[in-house]
């Protein structure tokens, strides 16, 4: 837990395509911004859900990739230094006296003028085996993630999967298991061929058990699994890691106090300001007669939000509206002047 | 055309298909409990539904990349595919599937 307060101009809840033009519109009219994602690196579902996927609808760009979006992106809003608390969950967020204050889930306090949502679908978090009783396993028993590998010790552990999450984990934990068990659909895997070699490698000596089937059910008591169950047979075991991928949740910005609706928040579409001053909604989280959930449409959003939050942010001036083209001090702050 | 969509519950509902749509957009579109969270790129697995047996050897088969994506669904069965790559015509006037497991909204 870092207790360290951090403060700034914006808070930028999510780091998707949307959050990322927000530092561009912000940067431009001096406001500074961190950014808060629960993901370890920038893009959202651009770089989560389709990295290699073309994307053909962003104006000038004929064709551009989910992961290419966001390194470009990257690359405009680096002369504005946005700073990126990744890993983490904007969990609370509360009022101060001179504006908004967000805690992250990291135990990351984060103090500005104003904060814009741009949280997207919501928080990406680990697909759950659709298995009624698998919440009394969670955190006890059953694990989506490794934190810490100690954890793993001398268990009896089956992986299911068959991704890299599944096939590294196998790789790396099988030494310090008592006894692995690597569990998949299908005797394929899509993960990358040196670790499925090496996966295979160690399957052929022994050292780590494969079994093709479908988990279906578990069985155990008081938060213990003893089996994992499968269509056609069980797999004797204490301690599960299931990696099928991440899904996209509402997260906790729906206990912010803010107005929402069928989960989204519906915005002005003159400043793209929630129903409270001072908190912002763009891209897909947002609502409004005609919204269509597409980036373009986020960029615009941004925009025109980065406006209105320069009257929160430096009320002592003067708004003006200028051009990247021909203003000589957006091209100082876009470091393009000689 | 028509397409039978019948959810986990066992309630069974008639759509309109309409061809050159993806199976997913329909279902999507008539308000049924479908994920479908990457909107149709074959990239998140959670459009999975369960073609009745009859019909399903009258789809063109699964890609290899759909077929990969499946890893990412639950209770795949040799019926399992992804509804948002199949894509409706008129010889589909009748089609049958089951919304699988994990794809709930």
């Amino acid at each position: 837990m870092s207790n360290q307060t951090h403060t700034t101009d914006a808070i930028i809840i999510g780091a998707g395509p949307v959050g990322l033009f927000a530092v561009f519109e912000l940067g431009l009219l001096d406001i500074k911004a961190h950014l808060v994602d629960i993901l370890d690196r920038p893009g959202g579902q651009c770089t989560e859900l389709y990295p290699e996927k073309p994307i053909y609808d962003i104006p000038a760009l004929p064709v551009i990739s989910g992961q290419q979006l966001t390194e470009q992106l990257m690359t405009q809003i680096k002369p504005f230094n946005p700073v990126f608390h990744f890993g983490q969950m904007a969990s609370s967020l509360e009022k101060t006296t001179s504006g908004w204050r967000v805690t992250t889930d990291a135990g990351t306090v984060i103090e500005a003028k104003i904060v814009v949502i741009a949280s997207g679908g919501g928080s990406f978090t680990p697909k759950k085996p659709p298995i009624k009783s698998i919440g009394d396993y969670e955190e006890k028993s059953v694990f989506y993630a490794v934190r810490k590998k100690e954890a793993f010790k001398d268990k009896h552990l089956v992986i299911a999967g068959g991704g890299d999450s599944a096939l590294d984990w196998a790789i790396s934990l099988h030494p310090i298991a008592r006894s692995l068990t690597l569990l998949h659909r299908r005797d394929e895997f899509r993960a990358a061929p040196h670790s499925v070699a090496q996966m295979r490698q160690l399957v052929e000596a022994g050292k780590i058990k494969l079994v093709i089937g479908n988990l279906t059910d578990l069985r155990g008591a008081d938060g213990q699994i003893e089996a994992v169950i499968l269509s056609t047979a069980e797999v004797a075991c204490n301690t599960l890691l299931a990696f099928y991928g991440l899904t996209m949740k509402p997260g906790p910005v729906a206990g912010f106090g803010i107005d929402m609706k069928n989960g989204l928040i519906p915005v002005n579409t003159e400043n793209f300001e929630t129903n409270i001053s001072g908190i912002f909604a763009v891209g897909d989280i947002n609502w409004y007669p005609g919204k269509l959930k597409l980036i373009l449409s986020g960029f615009h959003e941004a925009a025109l939000m980065a406006q209105k939050a320069f009257r929160y942010v430096h009320p002592e001036r003067k708004w003006r509206f200028e051009y990247t083209t021909s203003s000589t001090s957006l091209q100082e702050k876009l470091g393009v002047r000689d | 055309m028509k397409i039978y969509v019948m959810e986990q519950s066992g309630v069974e509902h008639t759509l309109e298909g309409v061809e050159g749509w993806r199976l997913m957009s329909v279902i999507r579109d008539s308000g049924l409990p479908i994920k479908a969270e990457c909107g149709g790129a074959c990239s998140c697995a959670t459009c999975h539904v369960y073609v009745a047996d009859e019909w399903l050897w009258r789809l063109f088969p699964a890609s290899s990349e759909e077929i990969d994506q499946l890893d990412g669904a639950f209770e795949v069965q040799g019926n399992s595919r992804l509804s948002c790559q199949i894509i409706l015509n008129e010889e589909m006037d009748g089609l049958r599937v089951t919304l699988a497991p994990g794809t709930e909204a």
